[in-house]
């Protein structure tokens, strides 16, 4: 066969079924059906008990899946050329019954003939995430993955804005919003989940309306309230990953230890002028918050960004790299930053990577730090005295 | 003479100086050339006993000075030695541990 041969003529040398006809065949039986396109896109949608076999295996492998050269083939592809140029190669080996399906399963389904998709997923939902499911490392699967997720976001503000807004497009489908304020004028150059129509609503609302709008397939729980000792167990046990967007240091603390009880993973991140750091904590496999920190500053070492001003984009930019981190934990892919700190300087735009490592004598995480009994779970240290010095 | 990067909110200290080269065989000695040629950074550094103070992390390179040997590690010429204080942005500080009513996050 010429390689510049043009389809057109491959296609007059070999048997196109239309859909209907296919679909009468297979319903009476002793069909081999033979998808031949990647397996990316038998996994996003295939007909009923199709095998796949790549357009590079057909020669090598259609002994071995269809030994009879006298049974029928139906071949389909997307649109109908690979499975024509499959059928003309099973000609060349000796296969006289095997036909091409006209139009592939794009004609299929447009023809409203069925196809079998992975559970979980409407037609909807594949075109959305469409661009997900096309990266080899995500995958149908992965995507499944993230729409079974619960994601709890400390703060909806802004870390939590940014992150959440990308988590959501990700199709996260379930995300845990925690924030008592109210959405304020000043919050707008940078917590972009909000806009000027919400000013003083409560930040949790103005959040999930943004995101209903969004993905509706994304369920927004809100905890209209401040993590502290009382409700953080309650709060937190349900998710499976914690983005950590709190404005002090007491909450980060507070979280920490409960997120290392509950073995719940964090992606911690913060920002401050032109500035920001972010590590992810797992908890046993990598340092916790503590280890990095054993001590809080004192207030002239960290000031606020009320106080000192913050470049709007730097919530940006440190909220998606948090998002990207919770993408990877919940599907499982690349290497989070566990026991890396990523520091970033946006006036120079440089990244700087520091090791952390477990500390032996971490109080929280260490070999040597107190057990928890279950009666103790709810109860912790007053870390705003901690805090306080 | 090894770099000493300076975190942002301690740059007001040393004149604006993200980055400051000092004379030093170890990690100390290069912290207190830092504190000598900026004095405002002494406190801020170092406790009383002169020690490194337990809210301050110091890394040679990218590792952690405390997984070292502390301040009595070596920096030659080509090393960085980073300080970095925790951030946690948003809030003011409380200086008291009551909470007050009515919280503005930023």
């Amino acid at each position: 066969m010429a390689s510049i041969e043009t389809i057109e003529q491959v296609k007059e040398r070999i048997e196109e079924v239309d859909p209907a006809e296919a679909q009468e065949e297979l319903k009476n039986g002793g069909v081999a059906l033979i998808d031949t396109r990647e397996p990316n896109e038998y996994m996003e949608a295939h007909l009923a008990d199709a095998e796949l076999i790549r357009p590079v295996d057909v020669v090598d492998r259609i002994e071995e899946v269809v030994p009879d050269h006298a049974q029928r083939v139906i071949l389909y592809c997307a649109s109908g050329n690979r499975s024509a140029r499959a059928a003309d190669e099973l000609r060349e080996l000796g296969y006289e019954n095997a036909a091409s399906v006209r139009g592939g399963i794009k004609a299929w389904e447009a023809g409203g003939l069925s196809v079998v998709m992975p559970e979980g997923m409407s037609a909807e939902q594949r075109m959305r995430y469409s661009r997900h499911t096309l990266l080899p490392e995500v995958g149908v699967e992965g995507q499944l993955k993230m729409l079974n997720a619960k994601v709890l976001l400390i703060g909806a503000g802004g870390l939590g804005a940014p992150a959440a807004l990308y988590l959501a497009a990700a199709g996260i489908g379930t995300m845990g919003l925690v924030d008592d304020d109210e959405v304020d004028e000043s919050n707008l150059q940078r917590q972009v989940i909000h806009n000027t129509e919400r000013v003083g609503q409560p930040k949790t609302e103005s959040a999930r309306k943004t995101i209903a709008a969004l993905n509706p397939d994304v369920e927004v729980v809100e905890h209209r309230t401040r993590l502290d000792a009382s409700n953080v167990i309650d709060i937190i046990k349900d998710y499976d990953v914690i983005v950590d967007g709190a404005d002090n240091f007491p909450t980060r603390y507070l979280l920490n230890d409960a997120s290392v009880r509950l073995r719940k993973p964090v992606v911690s991140a913060s920002i401050l002028a032109f500035d920001g750091q972010i590590s992810t904590f797992v908890p046993y496999e990598g340092p916790c918050y503590r280890c990095l920190y054993p001590t809080p500053p004192p207030a002239e070492l960290a000031p606020s960004c009320g106080a000192a001003g913050v470049l709007g984009v730097m919530a940006g930019v440190m909220g998606l790299l948090q998002a990207n981190e919770v993408i990877k934990l919940v599907i499982g892919i690349g290497e989070p930053l566990i026991g890396r700190l990523l520091l970033y300087g946006s006036l120079d735009t440089r990244f700087t990577e520091l090791k952390v490592r477990r500390d032996p004598d971490c109080p929280i995480c260490g070999p040597n730090a107190p057990e928890i009994p279950e009666s103790e779970m709810g109860k912790f240290p007053d870390y705003e005295l901690f805090c306080a010095g | 003479m090894p770099t000493i990067k300076v975190p942002p909110v301690l740059r007001p200290q040393t004149d604006g100086e993200a980055e400051v080269s000092v004379v030093g065989g170890t990690v100390g000695d290069a912290l207190r050339a830092l504190a000598d040629r900026y004095p405002s950074t002494q406190d801020q550094l170092f406790s009383p006993e002169g020690d490194l103070n337990r809210y301050v992390n110091v890394y040679l390179n990218d590792e952690d000075v405390r997984v070292l040997d502390g301040l009595d590690t070596s920096a030659g010429e080509s090393d960085t030695v980073v300080i970095l204080p925790a951030m946690a942005g948003g809030q003011a500080e409380r200086s008291t541990p009551a909470r007050s009513a009515n919280h503005r996050s930023d």
